[in-house]
């Protein structure tokens, strides 16, 4: 039977049937036990209550499934055919936010559609990995390697992060630059750039410091010394540091985490839920979430070697790093070892935004896996 | 085409190195989660504690003061508190609205109220009024459907049943202040109160007790979700007197209106039955805060309500000084029991002219008689012949002239002066004349209403160093107390004097006498000048106490015992400016010793 899909594969012409007995339902599994994860965290952090986030959390998540299970389902080549006009899309709809930012009261990060709040910004990190695996799909390495060459994958990339650093959004920004700059360097571009870029960006920080917001620079020199301000915005980290390290090897048990539970731990449903899942089942429930994350990456990584496509590699390896960012970054904040910067922990913090665009991303990434076999020209 | 192979290759080889990398940070997340969650565990375990755990010092019940009989001088009343918890009601307004009309508050206090709710988290009982009374509970209690977010909160507060009558013996206690001694974390508690004067402040170690303490886990507004862990203090101990309420309250009610002191003691061991300071002021006051009009009306009453005159008032001991000069002069040999003196109402020392209070003067008297008539010339004479020396030490052995270490705070020393003190004080040697004067009491002396009963116990008790106590004092405490080498003959002929004093017709007291089941009492009588009395005004007539403004008027003393053959109880009576002891002491010591006689409270313990 497997034989029959493999030639099918071949044939660049799948049923619908075919592609999904073609989706790998082990990395769909380390999926949804994250998400059982992120439910049953929520429930705990609700202290003990299904209504306030748990549900709607598992709610959403049935609804990014839906839109994962969609985007599996196309034909590759519509990605790549679409890739750079996806990404104009998304640049106007961010223009727009910006705009709307500065008319309206305040920073605005998103559009208003009703039944949920599009952010764009968060589109914008799928949009930029497709353009960027558009450009370099179509690319040669001689090209690539000359300076001429990065010039516009460089100018794709740092447009929309100027504009998410002005909403101000530093933590989306970072990561935007960080995706590219990992796309950057598979791709292959030399090592010397990065040390030149590296350089400039040591000489410019001085200059960068001053563009950042107050609030942005408080961060910044709280995380460097949390004890600098243990009551305002130090406390945080400090709890957050207190809840992760009193809850030990196995944990105080579910439902009796004392810093979440009497709310010493900030925000312990969205960006802190981490420190919440490690002080009730300690060091091995947390070490247990991060070996599925790192499954997940694994996988994604692995998918994009056995592609055959250029293109396909690259948007696996990029959206893979994506993910990799947020978790990354979420666990290491809530750890003391980065600024706090607002990255929530994918699947498992509360907040619509993140589950869609998370599970868009592996969608197309099981996308490229069920097209593993399909050759893409550098015309398609 | 070979190109785009090697774009392939490069792909896969940068691949592989940044899913190193990756996984290299995932190491480094995992090696933060052993530092944060195995290495530095405990560290965090105890600030998780830390940040949890509240604990609060729970107040012990302060011990009760009783009196010999088992009464309570001082005790602790449940005291009534409302409050208001704004998250209990759904509008904090109306809720007030409806408490008003059931006990009326000023503008004032609500708006401190209010100030309050809203500086204090939601949770926090915001007090609206304390002592409440038995009648406003019920009241409160009754409309309580229409009151939410009402809550009462019963605590403990000091009581004093016997109100001003104690005030000088007692003290009170009131809330910590700066000066205090921070030897207790319970004095960092709100709301603690420490003994601040009398037997509250000199027994506040045993009074307080150890406080308890309560563990409550509380989240990061501080509400507290439960208690943990409770420890019981310890209560604090009980103190018995030797004061007997009944007396006490007799000698408060008998002197009245007037400003000065009783003390009432055992003769034999020195306990402490009635210890009389007025005017007074209710204690009470003082434990639920004294307002400042009511404080300043107290410092500024001319009559000095807040001072203990039977400690820290000094004064002239007058005529009751003259048993003091009479055994001196018996002991050192100057006079003899039969020795006489001629007295014509005045006596020059050279050519300054020294004045009995009996102008006609008293004609030959002897020692028992002088004292019975209170004779100045007498003991002017007796004086000079002894000496001021004699006169000092003997007053010394009787307990004059230093302190007797009662306990109590502003206990003052007195003053018995001899040639020394003079010259050290004065630089100016001791003049012949002095001595006459000290003879009667007068000059320099200075003594407090506790050292004369102290003086007068040692005059009638066989001669033994008695030392007044507010304690009860055990039979074997009463064995160890030693004797002053005093002849017992002289004693005798000094009692007899004092026994004339009261129950001879012209003894300066008879209007006193009594006679409770052929019980008398002996005493000597002391009338003390607060102003002096000029040569011209002696010319013109000597003016009427009555016709003089009151802090001009005589001090009025009289030192009595009884009963007189088998002396148990020694009492002094000062009444400030009251007049003539003989008018106005000798009737209150009279009726305070007759109250004694009759309920002897000294009996029932002995037996």
């Amino acid at each position: 039977m497997y034989k029959f899909y493999e030639t099918s594969i071949r044939n660049q012409s799948m049923s619908l049937k075919e592609k999904f007995f073609n989706l790998s339902f082990s990395y769909i599994l380390f999926i949804v036990l994250l998400v059982s994860v992120g439910v049953v965290m929520l429930y705990s952090a609700a202290n003990g209550d299904w209504n306030q986030w748990a549900l709607k959390h598992l709610l959403r998540f049935c609804v990014a499934f839906g839109l994962m299970i969609f985007l599996a389902m196309i034909n590759i080549k519509y990605l790549l055919r679409y890739a750079y006009f996806f990404y104009f899309v998304v640049l106007l709809l961010l223009i727009y936010v910006e705009i709307m930012g500065h008319v309206g009261m305040g920073a605005q990060r998103w559009i208003n559609l009703k039944f949920f709040n599009l952010q764009p910004s968060e589109l914008m990190k799928i949009a930029l990995v497709l353009a960027l695996a558009k450009y370099f799909h179509g690319t040669s390495l001689q090209t690539i390697e000359t300076v001429r060459g990065i010039i516009p994958p460089l100018l794709m990339v740092l447009f929309p992060a100027f504009l998410v650093l002005t909403q101000p959004d530093l933590g989306t920004a970072m990561m935007l630059l960080m995706t590219a700059g990992a796309m950057f360097f598979v791709v292959g571009v030399q090592l010397w750039k990065f040390g030149a870029v590296f350089l400039g960006a040591v000489i410019m920080a001085p200059v960068a410091w001053h563009f950042l917001r107050e609030y942005q620079q408080n961060r910044v020199l709280t995380f460097l010394n949390p004890e600098r301000d243990p009551l305002g915005a130090g406390y945080h980290i400090i709890q957050s540091k207190i809840a992760l390290g009193s809850g030990g090897v196995f944990g105080k048990g579910f439902l009796k985490g004392t810093q979440s539970h009497l709310n010493f731990l900030p925000e312990k449903h969205t960006d802190f839920i981490f420190t919440m899942l490690s002080e009730e089942f300690g060091m091995v429930g947390a070490v247990f979430v991060i070996l599925l994350n790192m499954l997940i990456i694994a996988y994604s990584f692995a998918f994009a070697l056995r592609s055959t496509s250029y293109f396909g590699k690259l948007v696996a390896i990029g959206l893979a790093t994506n993910f990799f960012l947020y978790v990354c970054i979420n666990t290491a904040m809530v750890l003391g070892l980065l600024p706090v910067v607002g990255i929530p922990l994918p699947l498992i913090s509360y907040g619509g935004t993140v589950i869609l665009s998370v599970m868009a991303s592996f969608g197309i990434i099981l996308c490229v896996h069920i097209n593993r076999n399909v050759n893409l020209g550098k015309s398609d | 085409m070979n190109r785009d192979n090697d774009k392939g290759k490069v792909l896969i080889k940068r691949s592989l190195i940044l899913a190193a990398a990756e996984f290299f940070m995932f190491v480094v997340i995992i090696g933060r989660l052993y530092y944060l969650q195995v290495y530095q565990a405990d560290k965090y375990k105890m600030l998780a504690d830390e940040n949890r755990i509240s604990t609060r010092l729970l107040i012990p019940p302060r011990g009760i003061i009783y009196d010999r009989n088992q009464e309570h001088l001082a005790s602790n009343r449940q005291n009534f508190q409302v409050s208001i918890v704004a998250e209990q009601t759904t509008n904090v307004q109306e809720t007030l609205d409806a408490f008003k009309k059931i006990m009326p508050l000023t503008e004032a206090e609500e708006e401190k109220i209010k100030k309050e709710l809203k500086r204090k988290r939601s949770f926090v009982p915001i007090k609206i009024k304390d002592n409440l009374t038995w009648e406003e509970v019920a009241k409160i209690q009754l409309n309580a459907p229409s009151l939410p977010g009402i809550v009462i909160d019963e605590g403990l507060s000091r009581y004093y049943p016997f109100g001003e009558k104690m005030t000088h013996l007692l003290g009170y206690v009131s809330s910590v202040s700066d000066s205090d001694v921070k030897d207790d974390p319970l004095l960092e508690v709100p709301g603690f109160k420490i003994g601040k004067a009398g037997i509250e402040k000199f027994f506040e170690k045993r009074l307080r007790g150890r406080g308890g303490n309560q563990k409550l886990e509380v989240n990061a507004y501080g509400r507290v979700m439960k208690e943990i862990e409770k420890n019981d203090g310890v209560l604090g101990e009980r103190v018995d007197l030797s004061i007997d309420a009944r007396l006490q309250s007799k000698a408060f009610e008998l002197l009245g209106e007037e400003s000065g002191a009783v003390v009432l003691m055992d003769v034999h061991n020195g306990e402490i039955l009635a210890f009389v300071s007025t005017p007074s002021y209710d204690p009470n006051l003082m434990v639920t805060g004294i307002s400042n009009d009511d404080w300043k009306a107290l410092l500024n009453n001319e009559r000095h309500p807040l001072t203990n005159k039977v400690i820290a008032g000094q004064y002239s001991p007058g005529s009751t000084f003259k048993m003091i000069v009479a055994l001196a002069g018996l002991e050192s040999g100057a006079i003899k029991p039969e020795t006489r003196f001629f007295c014509a109402g005045k006596m020059f020392l050279g050519s300054h002219p020294f004045h009995c209070w009996k102008h006609s003067g008293h004609g030959y008297l002897d020692v028992v008689q002088a004292l019975q008539h209170s004779c100045d010339i007498f003991f002017y004479e007796t004086a000079q012949k002894v000496g001021i020396e004699k006169i000092a030490d003997m007053a010394r052995r009787l307990g004059l002239g230093e302190k007797i270490g009662i306990g109590l705070d502003n206990e003052k020393a007195g003053l018995i002066p001899d040639k020394d003190w003079k010259q050290r004080r004065y630089k100016e040697p001791w003049h012949p004349g002095e001595t006459l004067i000290s003879g009667i009491g007068q000059g320099y002396i200075l003594t407090t209403p506790l050292q004369l009963v102290t003086m007068m116990a040692r005059l009638v008790n066989g001669g033994y160093e008695v030392k007044p106590t507010f304690l009860r004092v055990s039979e074997e405490e009463q064995k160890n107390i030693k004797k002053i080498n005093l002849s017992p003959t002289y004693l005798d002929i000094v009692k007899e004097g004092m026994f004339n004093v009261v129950n001879v017709p012209g003894g300066t007291a008879y209007m006193s006498r009594f006679d409770y089941n052929g019980m008398k009492m002996g005493g000597k009588t002391g009338t003390t000048q607060v102003r002096r009395i000029s040569l011209k005004e002696r010319q013109t007539g000597i003016l009427k106490e009555s016709e003089l403004p009151w802090r001009l008027r005589n001090h009025a003393l009289f030192v009595g015992y009884a009963p007189h053959n088998n002396p148990k109880y020694a009492v002094v009576v000062l009444v400030e400016h009251g007049g003539g002891g003989s008018s106005v002491a000798a009737p209150i010591a009279s009726k305070l010793l007759q109250e004694t006689l009759k309920l002897d409270p000294v009996k029932k313990v002995i037996e």
